[in-house]
């Protein structure tokens, strides 16, 4: 991820610069690079992006992957302010660095031998399940889609 | 309880076939499949239609032979009580780490150097997010931005036209090997609308095998697989059994006209074993080309095997197409391996994998052993396929070479004619043959200095074999020489005794 590069900066001691954004924002998809007309010096501290508003489908979309409810406008609100925030981080000027893989990427992954070391406890892992059956866990049938109901409209589909 | 396996509409849902076994693509009896060695495509048959170039992709997962899984020290065993080989990891309870088995590993590169892949010195670990109740986690810890192994080769034989004589050397290509966690298991009980889940499973290691497009029939895509197996069980990095889950195999089949770009895909799963991946393949492919010769189309689905009907049936339709949202794994820093150039000085021999290393202690693969086996003792190429398509029964041939004088052109006759053709028929596998090296070794070398007949010693090793006419015939003998005076029930007592030593 692009953004980790911030890191670098912070690591070194050093400020990232405050140069103009040389990526207007977008809506940021990952690995998307919006392209823009090259703006103005910024004349704050943190000239952020203009801000953009997301669409209905992705909202929708989000909420069938995710398995969240925006439930209200307040909701809403609160997404666009994140996204608004992490915008912050186009300010950087990563042209030529490398992308960060994690914040861990210079440790080392330990490697464990293959020896059986745990398990066996079944009792344990059941008592946290509110159902169980013969020491299965119990779960709703299937995946079941996300329905659509008819007369009852979802908030995201009465603000349209 | 009322419970079914592998269904559930997210993934697995089926509809019952509406075909009638017998009717459909193609009636019983008839060769389903036109492709073969002589370059894949299918006529259309003697209306002269343009000629179909079906094109068939395996996905493949393998799961890693181990002691303790991919991320955790639980055990990994095939059937045990459920859930007694869980962690708290596998059961994603708060707070707990994934830490890598070094064994897996290993597997991987063993598995990626033999199919002569480039060995990524540096890889990374990713999440696939998905929601399902067998998945706790809600994401599956894999490698798809930069797997373990790329770039790698199978090869492997097909008889052309069914004759044995005549076998053909083919290549798949395999685009990349990556490691990545086995999840739980759902059996489903829709009598009590329930899914019931065992995490035994989830946290297995699995590698999984992408290969190209390369092939164009059931009978390509089989002969692969079973080699792919040969080559896993050889290396020890996976048992392969297909019939308990460890080797599941996943066909993508297409269509298209020569000259036009690929068809639209359908991804086959469900199925369970070589023959029906064979079976399977071929029909979708006839299923498509009937389809598409009656003016329909494809639609870019996942299909389900029905072995008991003999045709794919479609799996209910995700909504729309997954989107995983992969993102790095935070927990996990890359995956660093080594060879001899760039071995570290001083850091602990434990943490340290190294490819040189792995590579010297490579096996002989399969397709070495036969050649081996066809320069050493002057059998036949196929003689060395059927040889290795047994499991034990190479070391049992060169046994009886080693203790007779007959010549080992004449023992693998005697090898593949008479004993195997006995272990078959009886569904024994070479360890549990009645019949040992040293027997018929003694039997071989009676025949060659023309003590017995080979019509006697076939009888012989019919006996030992336990063919309980023979023996009958036998006591029958003795009762002519005796003159009906002895007691069969004696006889056929003595007989045995003496034909168990």
């Amino acid at each position: 991820m692009r953004v980790l590069s911030l890191g670098r900066w912070l690591r070194a001691g050093r400020v990232p610069p405050r140069e103009p954004a040389s990526r207007p924002s977008g809506h940021r998809h990952s690995g998307h690079r919006p392209q823009g007309p090259p703006q103005e010096l910024p004349q704050g501290p943190s000239q952020v992006p203009p801000q953009q508003k997301v669409s209905v489908e992705v909202l929708e979309h989000l909420e069938h992957l995710a398995l969240v409810d925006f439930r209200d406008s307040e909701g809403v609100e609160r997404l666009q302010k994140a996204i608004q925030f992490a915008d912050q981080l186009h300010e950087v000027n990563t042209d030529g660095v490398e992308p960060m893989d994690s914040v861990l990427e210079d440790r080392c992954l330990y490697l464990r031998e293959d020896d059986v070391t745990e398990g066996n406890c079944t009792k344990e892992l059941l008592e946290n399940a509110r159902e169980t059956v013969e020491e299965y866990f119990v779960a709703p049938p299937g995946n079941i889609p996300l329905v659509k109901l008819e007369g009852q409209k979802t908030f995201l589909q009465g603000s349209k | 309880m009322v419970a079914r396996g592998c269904g559930g509409v997210w993934r697995r849902l089926r509809q019952r076939c509406a075909v009638r076994p017998g009717s459909g693509p193609f009636p019983r009896g008839e060769r389903a499949v036109a492709c073969n060695a002589r370059g894949g495509m299918m006529s259309a048959g003697k209306s002269g239609l343009t000629p179909w170039i079906p094109v068939v992709g395996l996905e493949i997962h393998a799961q890693i032979s181990s002691n303790s899984k991919l991320f955790s020290g639980s055990q990994v065993q095939f059937a045990a009580p459920p859930n007694s080989l869980v962690s708290f990891f596998d059961a994603s309870l708060p707070g707990t780490l994934p830490v890598l088995n070094r064994r897996c590993v290993e597997a991987a590169v063993m598995t990626g150097l033999a199919l002569n892949c480039h060995i990524n010195k540096k890889s990374l670990f990713d999440r696939k997010h998905y929601f399902y109740a067998d998945l706790p986690a809600g994401y599956q810890i894999t490698q798809q931005r930069v797997p373990i192994a790329v770039n790698g080769s199978l090869s492997y034989s097909l008889c052309i036209d069914n004759k044995m004589s005549q076998m053909v050397t083919k290549t798949v290509r395999i685009k990349q090997i990556q490691l990545e966690q086995d999840s739980g298991k759902s059996l489903h009980d829709d009598a009590r609308s329930q899914t019931l889940v065992d995490l035994n499973r989830a946290g297995v290691g699995l590698m999984e095998l992408v290969m190209e497009p390369d092939m164009c029939c059931g009978e390509e895509a089989a002969a692969a697989v079973r080699e792919l197996q040969l080559i896993l069980q050889t290396l020890g990095s996976s048992q392969a059994v297909m019939a308990e889950g460890q080797l599941r195999v996943d066909a993508n089949v297409s269509v298209h006209h020569p000259g036009e770009p690929y068809g639209v895909r359908t991804e086959v799963k469900n199925i369970n074993s070589i023959r029906f991946l064979a079976k399977a393949v071929d029909y979708e492919i006839q299923r498509q080309i009937e389809e598409l010769g009656n003016g329909g189309t494809i639609s870019n689905e996942t299909r389900a095997f029905d072995s008991k009907l003999g045709c794919t049936v479609p799996m209910r339709d995700k909504e729309g197409k997954q989107d995983y949202r992969f993102m790095p794994e935070p927990n996990l820093p890359p995956l660093i391996l080594y060879d001899a150039k760039s071995l570290p000085a001083n850091m602990n021999h434990q943490q340290v994998i190294n490819i040189d290393w792995i590579r010297e202690r490579l096996p002989d693969l399969p397709s070495v052993k036969r050649e081996k086996l066809v320069e050493q003792y002057g059998i036949l190429p196929e003689h060395s396929f059927t040889l290795l398509n047994e499991d034990g029964l190479p070391e049992f041939f060169e046994n009886v070479v080693k203790q007779t004088q007959m010549k080992p052109k004449k023992v693998i006759g005697w090898i593949l004619n008479d004993l195997l053709s006995y272990l078959k028929q009886h569904s024994l596998t070479v360890k549990e043959s009645p019949v040992s090296s040293f027997l018929l070794a003694d039997l071989l070398n009676l025949l060659e200095k023309k003590e017995i007949s080979s019509t006697a010693a076939k009888q012989v090793m019919a006996i030992k074999a336990g063919n309980q006419k023979v023996l009958n015939k036998l006591i029958g003998l003795v009762q002519k020489k005796t003159q009906g005076r002895s007691n069969p029930v004696l006889v056929k007592q003595l007989l045995e005794k003496k034909l168990s030593e």
